[in-house]
């Protein structure tokens, strides 16, 4: 039992952290720069992924000795974008119009997002269903947790507000440029060098 | 008239990358060196322009007729995907030359997202079977405009000595990218 909680608490460290899928491995960069003008355009989005991806991997690690290897992609496939289909049908009928509308199709677009593709090929085809789910989850809330992040840093910087609750009421104290496009590439830019910069620093220090 | 404003709105106006960040993926990964660029532009361009096509007629003639809809996902990637295996085995057979230079970018086209997504659009926005192609044509344009100019500038800046370390690759492919998305928002009063 020990053994097993050790286990999770390490794949949750590993997804959440240490492999964070945004900042440390740069996938599904797509889906990120797109809905992160506000934080809770983000955090629907990033939780959005984690369903699917935890659905899909415990549906693929089930199924692993039944999928033969030659046509394992093609089943990926269609298996992930059979959950896709159910969120973005779940999304229609419960979430709120605006939210909904403004994630538009970057909803079906989940299913040709890399890091659900990589997870399962690298993690669930191999692993049991429990820790396969487990790795899914960890994942999807690291990209929910780098989703946030940049959600939360454009929507103060560009709108003075953070989830529609107004910090800046002055107007002219708001930088527009960062809810439009280029501000999603500067923010990002100015994460990854950070990050580059504690990792050489660390690296320094060793 | 209005086909071109489509083909324009596509191409500069709602560019793929720099203003719906669509296709972001590729862009940042191969735009390191000119050739691989170009390669991988065209090869999306192509990729597109067929995709776009059959989705349209399979979503109009197959799935709007018999009231299934809700498969669009499901059928457009499985879509995606098989064409781009049937071009790749074409292509290997018919056009050698053509296959070396885009041949390995091909199969990285099934989880692209700016080709699923311009499937997506096209029916999103209802656009007739011809509006959709100069549409696809369009988009596949602006992205391989939008290689070229990123794989032009890393050129001449990848690995030169005066730029700190921390501030290569991925950062200062970011902020050159920002940068030319601000210049793109000029082509907003265009049409």
């Amino acid at each position: 039992m020990k053994n097993v909680q050790i286990q999770v608490s390490q794949l949750m460290k590993n997804g959440i952290i240490k492999e964070n899928p945004i900042f440390v491995q740069l996938l599904a960069l797509c889906p990120l720069l797109a809905v992160t003008t506000s934080a809770i355009n983000a955090v629907v989005m990033g939780l959005c992924t984690t369903v699917v991806m935890m659905c899909a991997s415990g549906a693929i690690s089930f199924l692993k000795r039944t999928i033969s290897p030659q046509v394992r992609i093609a089943t990926f496939i269609v298996i992930v974008a059979s959950f896709v289909t159910v969120v973005q049908l779940l999304m229609a009928a419960f979430a709120p119009p605006d939210i909904n509308n403004m994630l538009g199709i970057f909803i079906p677009l989940i299913a040709v997002n890399c890091i659900v593709f990589a997870r399962i090929e690298i993690f669930a085809s191999k692993n049991p269903v429990f820790f396969s789910g487990v790795d899914a989850l960890a994942m999807g809330l690291g990209v929910t947790l780098g989703l946030f992040v940049l959600g939360a840093i454009r929507e103060i910087f560009g709108a003075g507000s953070i989830f529609g609750i107004e910090l800046i009421a002055d107007s002219s104290m708001h930088m527009l440029i960062m809810i439009m496009a280029p501000g999603a590439f500067f923010t990002l830019g100015t994460i990854i060098m950070i990050m580059k910069y504690r990792a050489s620093k660390r690296r320094a220090n060793a | 008239m209005s086909m071109f404003f489509i083909f324009v709105g596509a191409a500069l106006i709602n560019n793929f990358i720099l203003t719906q960040f669509l296709g972001v993926c590729p862009f940042l990964g191969v735009s390191k060196k000119m050739n691989t660029a170009i390669g991988m532009g065209l090869s999306v361009l192509f990729v597109m322009t067929i995709g776009a096509a059959l989705t349209h007629v399979v979503y109009h003639q197959i799935l709007a007729r018999f009231g299934i809809e809700f498969l669009q996902t499901v059928v457009f990637i499985l879509i995606i995907s098989s064409i781009v295996q049937f071009i790749e085995l074409y292509m290997k057979k018919m056009f050698k030359s053509l296959y070396d230079m885009l041949g390995i970018f091909l199969p990285l086209m099934t989880t692209n997202c700016a080709i699923m997504g311009v499937a997506l659009i096209n029916i999103r926005d209802t656009y007739s079977f011809a509006g959709a192609m100069f549409n696809s044509v369009g988009a596949g344009s602006g992205f391989l405009l939008a290689i070229i100019i990123l794989a032009a500038i890393r050129e001449k800046y990848d690995n030169h000595p005066s730029i700190p370390v921390v501030f290569q690759g991925f950062p200062l492919a970011l902020f050159s990218t920002g940068l030319m998305s601000i210049a793109f928002m000029g082509f907003q009063g265009l049409i």
